[in-house]
């Protein structure tokens, strides 16, 4: 098994907290992971990206040019990402603020509508939890159980208490991710 | 939150600076002096929230600039104490006065560069275009330091505790030559059994040479890179000249992939050393005969890997985030028998393992 992903929103989204709870979630399972962030002068509202690698082999390349799935939070990130999903790969979107649709017929087009959910929710920080279980509902490349351990590794001890209210969110985008295009 | 690291014997997930800062903790380094810059800060925050002065007595001090760093190093070194700093690019520039001083008074102490694009004040975005300085000298005189060039984040880590340990053998400055993807990559890190800090009585036993407190039963210990006799500073340099001649005899360290019966061969270090390793894969799908050889020691060079491999070469090409560098090494160790290409990015821009595919194939069809 090996799965490739490029997370990509604005700062201030949890993209690279998201990525975070993957590799962690990866290595609860024994995996072998990656996650490499865009750095450089970015803040809330900027850009930012990361890619996050799990592997039961050793990874080499940190750096890549192509991706099993895309998670893509805005329309920049749609512009650059959409065209590197490999063939028969996998998008998910949130449509808040994208004017122009992902086009491709030969990849699995998902929409999660996480904006809107996690204000549902009443916590808008669940955002990017929202996000994360709508890919884990089309990819499980990671046991739930894992999941939760990842989530408890990523956090700090003061906030475990929000440990449940972003299982939650990953239950609820788990169920609320629309299929919009399959191959 | 970093404060839990410490203790747990599993793996964790961690940047490459942070695994820095973690391994100094818990390789008994007695002191840190540094000052942040971009990409490498996080080494100093890690070292901070850990508050390591707290466990294992281990000073954390910032200080007012990357000069004064280095010489507070001087002063560490000269007491036999395991001492380190961070910087990038920039700021080794600045410590490049106090490196050659180090040298000159054979001092060891660890210095690890988080290398950025440059020239000047550069980019923040990775680059390797300090190999010249790192390999080449960069401050003055006739001086060479450990040179190791980690890959990912746990050799971040093991390089430390490796940096010191040839540091000390040879009472002399190594040098971690990281760039920005290492340092701020994460991966899963094992955390090595803890190693204490060196006893006051271990250090006087250990480094006979430091200035320790003189004792009635020997004269006093005297650290200077000044010599005004021609004579004893020839002397100096000689003593220098054998120690880097044993570090290539006893310390040259490489990783080969898929060498053995290669036709083609790429050499590359740190991060680009990771991006190649897919090139070679991808190539072997194609039927191309590629290897990589990977130095791990940038000083001592793996030089005599390179000529024992160039009979059954056609090509080597170095693959490098510099305008080219290192590919003067291979070409010494090559001396013509066969061509030697290169292929580079600038600007901080790391290029994907199908460019560098793209850039071989190029060369070779030339």
């Amino acid at each position: 098994m090996k799965e490739e992903i490029i997370i990509a929103g604005f700062g201030g989204q949890g993209v690279l907290s998201m990525g975070k709870i993957l590799a962690y979630s990866g290595i609860m399972q024994g995996q072998e992971v990656t996650w490499m962030p865009s750095y450089g002068p970015e803040m809330r509202g900027g850009t930012a990206n990361v890619t996050v690698i799990l592997s039961d082999k050793k990874i080499s390349s940190p750096i890549l040019s192509n991706f099993d799935t895309a998670i893509i939070l805005n329309q920049q990130s749609m512009d650059k990402f959409e065209e590197q999903v490999k063939p028969g790969g996998l998008l998910i979107y949130d449509p808040n603020g994208i004017t122009r649709h992902p086009q491709r017929k030969d990849i699995t087009v998902c929409s999660i509508d996480a904006v809107d959910i996690s204000a549902e929710l009443g916590n808008s920080k669940a955002y990017n939890m929202v996000v994360l279980g709508a890919y884990l509902s089309k990819k499980k490349v990671v046991e739930h159980e894992n999941v939760i351990k990842g989530l408890k590794k990523s956090l700090p001890e003061r906030h475990h208490n929000l440990i449940p209210m972003n299982e939650e969110a990953i239950q609820v985008g788990m169920n609320k991710i629309v299929v919009l295009n399959t191959i | 939150m970093v404060k839990q690291k410490i203790n747990m014997a599993e793996y964790i997930l961690m940047k490459g600076n942070e695994a820095i800062a973690i391994s100094a903790i818990r390789n008994g380094c007695d002191g840190y002096f540094g000052y942040p810059i971009t990409p490498q800060s996080e080494v100093m925050e890690t070292l901070m929230a850990e508050e390591p002065w707290d466990s294992t007595g281990m000073v954390v001090l910032q200080a007012e600039s990357e000069t004064s760093s280095i010489n507070m190093l001087y002063g560490g070194a000269s007491c036999g104490k395991r001492v380190m700093t961070s910087s990038s690019s920039p700021g080794i520039s600045l410590m490049a006065e106090g490196l050659s001083y180090l040298a000159g008074a054979e001092l060891p102490c660890l210095v690890v560069n988080v290398v950025r694009g440059g020239p000047g004040l550069g980019t923040i975005q990775p680059g390797q275009g300090d190999y010249f300085q790192a390999c080449k000298g960069g401050g003055h005189g006739d001086y060479k330091m450990i040179v190791l060039a980690p890959n990912s984040a746990q050799e971040m880590y093991d390089f430390v505790d490796l940096g010191f340990e040839l540091a000390f053998k040879y009472r002399n400055p190594a040098l971690i030559l990281s760039d920005g993807v290492i340092g701020q990559m994460m991966e899963k890190v094992e955390l090595r059994p803890m190693k204490p800090r060196w006893t006051e009585e271990e250090i006087i036993k250990m480094s006979p040479w430091a200035t320790t407190g003189k004792t009635p039963d020997r004269k006093q210990n005297v650290l200077t890179s000044l010599a005004l006799d021609a004579a004893v500073h020839e002397a100096l340099n000689h003593r220098l000249i054998e120690k880097y001649k044993q570090m290539e005899e006893e310390d040259v360290r490489f990783e080969n992939y898929l060498c053995e019966d290669a036709d083609h061969m790429i050499v590359a270090y740190g991060s680009m050393a990771r991006v190649c390793e897919n090139t070679v894969d991808l190539a072997r799908k194609e039927g191309i005969k590629l290897g990589l050889l990977r130095p791990i020691t940038l000083f001592p060079y793996p030089t005599k890997e390179i000529q024992r491999l160039v009979p059954q070469l056609k090509t080597i090409m170095s693959v490098e985030l510099s305008a080219g560098q290192m590919v003067e090494d291979i070409r010494l160790a090559v001396n013509g028998k066969i061509p030697v290409n290169f292929y580079g990015r600038l600007g901080g821009i790391v290029p994907s393992p199908e460019e560098v595919l793209e850039a071989f194939k190029k060369e070779i069809n030339k």
